[in-house]
């Protein structure tokens, strides 16, 4: 393989004004070479050389390498007035730094810089807010009108695709729900028995398990799940279904996109996350029962009989109760990102972690706004 | 033509984003039975406008009607309207969650009293028109290009409307594709008397099935001629924009007429 020479230049002042640009060796971008700052500033050094000339005889193999710094050069010269003559370079050459300078730089309004102050961003950020808010009321009222609407027979509901979300939301969904179910219940009970063993309380490992996956970890578990599976995929769908125009099509046919896309999610979710909070609920203290057994003297029926004990109904039905208003929220959030998405791929993106973060932080908020009340009515 | 004759009517429209003007002072006509092409360069606002015209988009100033009737998205009228007109947008915009028979069933269902037999005659009926028979179980995901601008087609028509709006046919189409898509076009009008307005830069288009093209401008924002395509490219009393832009046609004008080139 033929090695490279080294890529050079040497500025000849004439004694006619001229300056000739003599380019030798390789001009390639994988080997050194010199920069056009370094050309322009021995070309600038003369102030009575005005034109510039090149000599390409001593030239070998070029690219882009060479062409962005004839560019930077021609340019350069030109904004100082200098007269510049490239017969001296290759055809292609020529041709390429002709193409460059075709089209004038385009005169790009610089964004402008928001000067505004304190007040100002706060006032903006309420105004934001606001309108935010008002997005999302009059996307629920929208949701709760549409409901009727479907009872009526006014808009169409697909009870095919209904089947087909209550797949996705359900039985699809079990598997995940399972696995992290089991894994949370046996976490809890593995630290919770280290601990009670201390005092010779292994006994209510049970209690713990039981009492803190009914009421609580099974549907935030099973919602934050549910928010990254079912959540994202319906930003995603209907996201995309908006970039694809599927959304603005379903309007010329006086069809509500409210009704027909998200009402459906929102009704297969409702159903479905308190069907998934049980069986969290029971496959969590299997896990707990299966570590509790392993590494203490408890066997499964006086695990069992401890749960039972320790567990009351209502525990059951806090839990559940919770889990279809995680539900709502989830498919809310999911189907409302989706519907105001932009219309670019990065936008789907944009709307799908959106809302699993919006369905994750309200679960969150709910769940506390529910722990607060439960409290006070003594639940 | 009388002035009973029109359908659509712009006056003094102004279409804006915000403070951003994409077009102003438009005034145009689209007649009974006529074929208008929304013609421009890329990204003058030609889908706007036909977004507006659909009564997707509200416009910042002036009036669309449709059959005298004013059209916007929150005009009391529109329920109406939106059952005179169909769309193909660019894109096909099919249902892909639904079979071909689905997208094409849907609106009956949604806006007629057909039995489900009726329905079913109706929807196959639709997708022979548009050359697509037989093809009612398929998914959207299963079809190419060409067949799923023509699916969306059938979808347009399903409630028989009077006017059709396209949205760049022939965008993303190989040559007889698109040709394919002309001669259709050109036969709903012939058989069915249909008003169609086309968006559309693609001059072969733009020389087969126009009737009058309106030629929007991006650098004045307004609509810099209107009149029929031929007549606005070699008439020199023709904007210069607009005749160099329909200059690059004339072959496409010689293919559409091989008997006279």
């Amino acid at each position: 393989m033929e090695s490279n020479r080294h890529a050079a230049f040497e500025i000849q002042h004439e004694p006619n004004e001229r300056s000739t640009i003599q380019l030798r060796g390789d001009w390639l971008l994988r080997s050194e070479r010199p920069t056009a700052r370094q050309m322009l500033q021995e070309l600038m050094a003369s102030d009575t050389h005005t034109n510039w000339a090149f000599d390409c005889c001593d030239l070998g193999a070029w690219d882009s390498a060479l062409m962005m710094t004839l560019a930077r050069v021609y340019q350069a010269g030109r904004d100082a007035g200098h007269s510049i003559d490239t017969s001296g370079l290759p055809d292609a050459v020529q041709e390429l730094l002709e193409l460059s300078q075709a089209v004038p730089e385009a005169a790009v309004e610089e964004p402008v810089k928001s000067n505004a102050g304190l007040n100002e961003k706060v006032g903006v950020w309420t105004l934001d807010t606001l309108a935010g808010i008002s997005r999302y009321t009059h996307f629920m009222g929208q949701l709760i009108l549409d409901v009727g609407s479907v009872l009526r027979g006014r808009t169409p509901f697909r009870f095919r695709e209904f089947w087909i979300l209550i797949q996705q939301a359900g039985v699809q969904a079990l598997p995940i729900v399972a696995l992290l179910s089991f894994l949370t219940g046996l976490i809890i009970a593995f630290i919770g028995i280290i601990q009670l063993q201390k005092f010779a309380a292994d006994i209510y490992v049970a209690d713990l398990v039981g009492l803190v996956m009914t009421r609580e970890l099974a549907a935030v578990m099973t919602g934050v799940i549910m928010a990254g599976r079912t959540g994202a995929a319906y930003a995603a769908q209907i996201g995309s279904m908006r970039v694809n125009e599927e959304v603005d099509a379903l309007k010329t046919f006086g069809i509500e996109p409210v009704a027909f896309l998200a009402l459906p999610r929102v009704l297969a979710l409702v159903l479905m996350m308190p069907l998934l909070t049980i069986l969290s609920n029971v496959i969590s203290i299997a896990g707990g029962m299966v570590v509790s057994v392993s590494i203490s003297s408890l066997t499964f029926s006086t695990y069992i009989n401890e749960t039972i004990r320790a567990v009351a109904l209502t525990d059951v039905f806090v839990g559940v109760f919770k889990s279809l208003f995680f539900g709502v929220i989830i498919a809310f959030a999911g189907c409302y990102r989706g519907l105001h998405c932009g219309k670019d791929a990065a936008a789907v993106g944009r709307a799908t972690t959106s809302a699993v973060v919006t369905a994750i932080t309200w679960i969150v908020i709910v769940d506390a706004v529910f722990a607060v009340i439960f409290h006070i009515l003594g639940i | 033509m009388s002035s009973t004759d029109i359908m659509i009517e712009a006056k003094d429209l102004k279409l804006a984003y915000g403070s951003f003007v994409v077009m102003q002072n438009l005034n145009f006509t689209v007649h009974t039975g006529e074929i208008k092409v929304i013609m421009g360069g890329s990204g003058c606002g030609k889908s706007t406008l036909l977004r507006h015209l659909a009564g997707m988009e509200a416009a910042s100033a002036g009036e669309i009607t449709i059959g005298g009737e004013k059209v916007g998205p929150h005009e009391a009228a529109m329920e109406r309207i939106r059952r005179r007109f169909g769309i193909l947008f660019q894109s096909g915009a099919l249902w892909s969650s639904m079979t071909l028979y689905e997208n094409v069933a849907l609106p009956l269902e949604q806006y007629t009293d057909l039995n489900a037999n009726e329905i079913a005659d109706m929807v196959e009926y639709k997708l022979s028109l548009v050359g697509l028979k037989g093809f009612g179980a398929r998914y959207p995901s299963e079809l190419s290009g060409g067949m799923q601008k023509r699916a969306g087609l059938a979808r347009a028509m399903a409630l028989d409307p009077e006017i059709l709006f396209f949205d760049e046919p022939s965008a993303g189409l190989d040559p007889l594709s698109a040709r394919r898509l002309d001669d259709l076009i050109l036969h709903l009008r012939e058989a069915l008397g249909t008003t169609i307005v086309v968006v559309t830069h693609e001059l072969d288009s733009i020389f087969t099935i126009a009737d009058n093209a309106l030629f929007l401008d991006a650098e004045t924002r307004t609509a810099l001629a209107e009149g029929p395509p031929k007549k606005l490219r070699n008439d020199p009393a023709s904007p210069e924009r607009v005749r160099f832009f329909l200059r690059r046609g004339a072959d496409a004008d010689e293919l559409s007429n091989p008997a006279h080139s």
